[in-house]
Parts: structure tokens; C-alpha cells; sequence
């Protein structure tokens, strides 16, 4: 089998994979709705004579056998319907992603943190290991390793909100409407609101890319190619960041892709520590008051996001990285 | 040959307090947080769990640091006037308690399949290690939220607050076991091809018998610097659903509980009923890890002295 050939069949594989756990995820929001929700709640409330109960929920066709309903909850999932939620009285899919915008723009400014931080940082500590920099930085990344992400989040809004009346503590400030899109990027209340949640969500992120970029470096500069280029005569900074960060960025990207999980996790907290309207703080508002289509959908989206991430992250690591083994073994 | 187990654990602790003073100054920490958490009856000045006890006349009073405090409550006072060190050392209590019973479950399971699968290979091999990267690629903390969620939902919080300890113990356990897997598999795969292992065969030894008796006790020491960190990772876990309110109840608070029902007084100015017990969790988890990292390398060789 030629290259492409086995490269094409391991994008088909990897598809067919991606469908079947978006089909598990599916089988799972399903389930739950079927044993918590009870969609009659949903539409007539809970004072309703039981009779007229039955009558409707045959009319629905509740009472068919869950294979059918499973089809149809298939189908209606294709069109994006996932239900209504009890708390709005709208379309769910509708309310979970007008939040999006809000968590979206949190991890895209903790991320630019985690950036502009974790590569100086990495690429200092593997090049000087022995510098009091360097173990200053390992240090300090061992400590934000040990400080759950709530707390970071606390303290900060205890020093900067209240003790010295710096930044905002909560919400997301005035944002401006694009339409499909509110986004508070565009005015300085919007950003100054941004700046704790985003610290607080990169401290958690930070350790560990400092790690994995100073670990990738340490490798990529013990090298042969390193070699030869300082024997060319290129200087100290363009070896290390044109030639080895490079390299070292590829295996770093798989890894920060796979953790999406988590990072989704991490939001949810730092969401609710500075009561940030994105998905995960409705989600637990969804949890407190038992919105069971609501709760669903947050895990249909969530579920899909993983898996198009993961997806995405294997297909951009094949087209990179020739060496990668297209059997799946190492 | 089972003499042989001790010799280098024996060197490892030398090593580890000449060279490592941070690591005893962390496990002197660890030690006494352990003791004040199992003598809390004892200790603690107040039950914080009963009610009569607390008078609400006593609320929010400071530290005794600070200004306007109650040399009664030395760390200050929460919002419905209980005394928050009693509050702490029971909460830490529950901290602990979940941290390391979750572990329990996590290195039973993990280190079962990790040596059936070290031992075994083949297709168990196989079978165990797919599942261990499935259960790893999903986020151990983002399927216990979804987990505790759900419960809370369908059971709604009083019935959640009941089973809550048992639930922590087994969601946090039963997620984190590839990490034990993992490592009892590659142990067991090096000690599987040893000699001895070869001898107690030919002997007859039963399989059970082999795994049991010789393996088991010589891949030890991984297992053991493993479990610190998970340890750490498990009290984490747990602070932050309660915090989330999906885990400890008010009424049975943890660390985690008592920094999420603190939280709010912040703003107020009441600061230390969050930020201190935040404070002794960080102090546990840091601690923890300070100690994990040590016995990591003063147990592999290749890593001493860097």
C-alpha cells in the first residue's frame, strides 16, 4: 500500500471512530433524558389528572417502545433539536450556544497567556537548566501544579477585587452585539472583566506546557540537526526557536490537543468562580434545577467538541509529521 | 530473593532525607495535618456539626489576629458563627478520608489488571490496554463533574448529600485507574522475564501464587510513588465538586464545601472563612507533591542527584 492509500484509510478509520463515540454520547444524553427527564413536566406542568397524562404521552408517542424513540431522538438531533428547556422555555441547542461566545472568548485569553508565557518559559529552562531562572520557573510550576484552579481564582479576585479595587470579580462586563456574536474583546470594560478569569484559567494550563515545551526542547536540541546548524554558524536564539521549537511544537500540539477534557473542566470551574456566563456556568444552573434537556444538550455539544478536536488533532499531526505511525502502534 | 525488596527502599530514604530537606519539612507538614484529622474529636474546641453549639451571635468574627476577634475562635468564625479551626480539621478530615480511600479503589483495580496484563499478555494485554487509553483520553475530572451532576439532578441534593462520600470515593476511584494499570503492567512485564520468576515456575507454582507472592512485592515502589501523587490529584478532585456543589453537603462540609460557602463573604470583608481553609488545602496538596516528587527520584536511580 502506497503512502496516500494508507494515509486516506487512516482518515477513513479515524471518521468512522469519530461517528461511533458521537453515536455513544448520543446513546448516553438519551438514556438520561429517558430515566430523569420527564418531557409531560416539560410541557404541562405537574398539576395534571394522570389520565389526561397517559392520553398525551400516547399522542407524543412516549409510550412506544425506546428503539423508536431512540430513531427518532436520532433524527431530531441530525436537525440540531435537542430538546426544550424547563428554565427558558426555549430551544436548548439555541440557549447553550449563545454561550458560547462567553466561554469561547475565556479560553482563547487564557490560551494567549499560556502563549506568550509557556514558550519563553519552556525554551529559557531548557536551554540554561542550570540557571536560577530556570528552577525559579520549574519551581513556580510545581506550585501551580499543587493550587486548585478555584483557588487561584479567589485569591486573585481577593487581592485585585477586593483588597486593592483593581479589577472587576465577576460577570463579563458590557459586551458588544455582532449579530450571531457577543463579544466583550472590543471594549476595555470587556476586557478588564476578561483579565482574571483568563489568569486564573492559564494558571492551571501554564506548569504543564512550561514542562512540555522545556521537555520537547531538551530533546529536539540534543539532536544531530541542532548541531550541524550551530556549526553553521546560526546564532543561539535562531537554533532554538526557528530550528527546535519547531519540531518541538508538533508532539506539543497532539498533547495540548488531547487535553480538551480537561480544559473544558477547568473552564466550568473558573466559570463559576467569577460567574462568567459561558456553557459551563449554565450548565450548573441546569444541575441545581434538574433541567434535564438542557443538562443533555450541554453533553451532546461537549461530547462533540471533544471529538472533533481529538479528530482534528490526529488528522493535523498525520499531514505534519511523516513519521507518525499510521498503524496506531508506536 | 525477597530480601532483596527492602535494600534499596532502605538506601532511597537515606538518600532522600540528606539531600531533600524540603521533603521532610513536607512529610513533618503532612504528618501533623494527618494526626490533627484523625484526634479532631479530640482537638478540634467545637463540634461543628452540631447545631446547638453555634450561636449566631459569634458570626463572621475574624481571626485572632485581627482587630475585633474572640480569643474562643482562633481562626475566626463563619457565617453561622462556627468556630472555622474545628470546621477545618473536620473538614480536612473528610478531605483525606476521600482522597485516600479513592486511591484505594484506584490502585485495586489498576494494579489487578495491570498485572494480568504484565503477566498474562496477549489479548487480556490488549483488552486492558485499549481501555486504560479509552478511560485516559477521557478527562478524569470532566466525566466525575458529569457523573456527580447527573446524581444531583436525578437524585436532587438532599438525597445527593446522603451517599455523598461513598460517590466522591468511587467516582474519583474508578476514573483514575490506567495510571496504576499502566504502571504495574510495565513493572510486571520486566519482572515477569526474571529468573526467579522462571524458578517458581518450574517448581509449580500456581499462577496466582507466582503474581501474588513474587511479583507483587517486587514492583512495589512504583506503585508506591504513584499513589502520592494520585493522592493529591484525588483531594483535588474532590475540593473542587464540592466547591461546584456537587459533592460534600454543607452539612458535612469538606475543604472544598467550606471555601465554596465561604466564598460569598469575601466581599464582605469576611475573607478568612474561604482563603484559610484554601490555604491548608494548598499547604496538603503542595505537600503532597513536594513528597511524590522526592520519592520519585530518590527511587529511580537515573534521576538522582539532578
Amino acid at each position: 500500500m502506497n503512502a496516500f492509500a494508507s494515509g486516506a484509510a487512516f482518515i477513513a478509520r479515524r471518521l468512522v471512530q469519530a461517528l461511533l463515540v458521537m453515536l455513544a454520547i448520543l446513546v448516553i444524553a438519551f438514556a438520561v433524558r429517558q430515566s430523569l427527564g420527564d418531557p409531560l413536566r416539560e410541557i404541562m406542568g405537574q398539576a395534571v389528572p394522570e389520565s389526561e397524562r397517559a392520553a398525551l404521552r400516547h399522542e407524543l408517542g412516549l409510550d412506544a417502545p425506546w428503539p423508536v424513540q431512540f430513531t427518532r431522538y436520532l433524527g431530531q438531533a441530525a436537525t440540531g433539536d435537542l430538546g426544550t428547556s424547563i428554565i427558558y422555555k426555549k430551544p436548548t441547542i439555541e440557549v447553550v450556544l449563545a454561550k458560547f461566545p462567553a466561554s469561547f472568548e475565556l479560553v482563547l485569553g487564557a490560551s494567549l497567556i499560556v502563549l506568550l508565557l509557556s514558550l519563553p518559559g519552556g525554551i529559557y529552562s531548557a536551554v540554561r537548566p542550570r540557571n536560577l531562572g530556570a528552577r525559579l520557573v520549574l519551581g513556580l510550576s510545581v506550585l501551580g501544579i499543587s493550587v486548585p484552579v478555584f483557588l487561584t481564582g479567589i485569591l486573585l479576585i481577593t487581592i485585585f477585587s477586593v483588597w486593592l479595587g483593581w479589577l472587576p470579580a465577576f460577570g463579563r462586563g458590557e459586551t458588544v452585539d455582532l449579530g450571531v456574536w457577543q463579544t466583550g474583546l472590543l471594549t476595555l470594560d470587556g476586557l478588564e472583566h476578561l483579565l482574571l478569569p483568563a489568569l486564573t484559567l492559564s494558571s492551571i494550563m501554564l506548569p504543564l506546557f512550561i514542562r512540555l515545551v522545556r521537555g520537547a526542547m531538551l530533546d529536539e536540541l540534543g539532536h544531530d540537526y541542532v548541531r550541524t546548524a550551530r556549526a553553521k554558524g546560526a546564532s543561539p536564539l535562531r537554533v532554538w526557536v526557528v530550528h527546535a521549537l519547531r519540531n518541538a511544537l508538533l508532539p506539543l500540539a497532539a498533547v495540548g490537543g488531547l487535553q480538551v477534557g480537561t480544559l473544558i473542566a477547568y473552564t466550568l470551574l473558573t466559570e463559576t468562580v467569577f460567574q462568567w456566563p459561558g456553557m459551563g456556568f449554565l450548565f450548573l444552573e441546569a444541575v441545581t434545577r434538574a433541567d434535564i434537556p438542557l443538562i443533555t444538550t450541554y453533553l451532546v455539544l461537549v461530547g462533540l467538541l471533544f471529538v472533533v478536536v481529538n479528530t482534528l488533532v490526529d488528522m493535523v499531526s498525520l499531514a505534519l509529521d511523516p513519521r507518525v505511525s499510521l498503524e496506531g502502534g508506536r | 530473593m525477597s530480601a532483596g525488596v527492602n535494600q534499596p527502599n532502605a538506601r532511597a530514604f537515606a538518600n532522600f532525607a540528606g539531600e531533600r530537606p524540603g521533603a521532610i519539612l513536607a512529610a513533618a507538614l503532612l504528618g501533623v495535618v494527618a494526626l490533627a484529622c484523625l484526634f479532631a474529636p479530640l482537638i478540634a474546641p467545637q463540634d461543628p456539626f452540631d447545631l446547638a453549639s453555634l450561636d449566631l451571635l459569634d458570626a463572621e468574627l475574624p481571626p485572632v489576629w485581627q482587630e475585633g476577634s474572640d480569643p474562643r475562635f482562633v481562626l475566626g468564625t463563619d457565617a453561622q458563627g462556627r468556630d472555622l479551626f474545628s470546621a477545618i480539621l473536620y473538614g480536612a478530615r473528610i478531605s483525606l478520608l476521600v482522597g485516600i480511600l479513592a486511591v484505594v479503589i484506584q490502585s485495586a483495580i489498576g494494579v489487578s489488571l495491570g498485572l494480568l496484563a504484565g503477566y498474562f499478555g496477549g489479548r487480556i494485554d490488549s483488552l486492558i490496554t485499549r481501555l486504560a487509553d479509552i478511560q485516559l483520553s477521557l478527562s478524569t475530572l470532566m466525566m466525575a463533574i458529569i457523573v456527580m451532576a447527573l446524581f444531583r439532578a436525578g437524585l436532587g441534593g438532599a438525597a445527593l448529600s446522603t451517599f455523598a462520600v461513598p460517590l466522591l470515593v468511587l467516582v474519583i476511584g474508578l476514573a483514575e485507574w490506567p495510571v496504576f494499570a499502566r504502571t504495574a503492567r510495565a513493572a510486571t512485564l520486566v519482572e515477569a522475564a526474571k529468573d526467579y520468576v522462571r524458578a517458581a515456575r518450574a517448581v509449580g507454582s500456581s499462577d496466582l501464587a507466582i503474581v501474588h507472592r513474587h511479583i507483587l512485592p517486587n514492583i512495589l515502589s512504583p506503585l508506591v510513588v504513584i499513589s502520592t501523587t494520585q493522592v493529591a490529584g484525588a483531594i483535588m478532585a474532590e475540593a473542587a465538586l464540592s466547591f461546584l456543589g456537587l459533592g460534600m453537603p454543607v452539612t458535612k462540609p469538606s475543604l472544598g464545601t467550606l471555601i465554596r460557602s465561604g466564598y460569598d463573604l469575601i466581599f464582605a470583608g469576611a475573607w478568612w472563612v474561604t482563603i484559610l481553609p484554601g490555604l491548608v488545602l494548598i499547604g496538603v496538596l503542595i505537600s503532597i507533591n513536594v513528597l511524590g516528587d522526592a520519592l520519585r527520584d530518590g527511587l529511580d536511580p537515573r534521576r538522582r542527584g539532578g
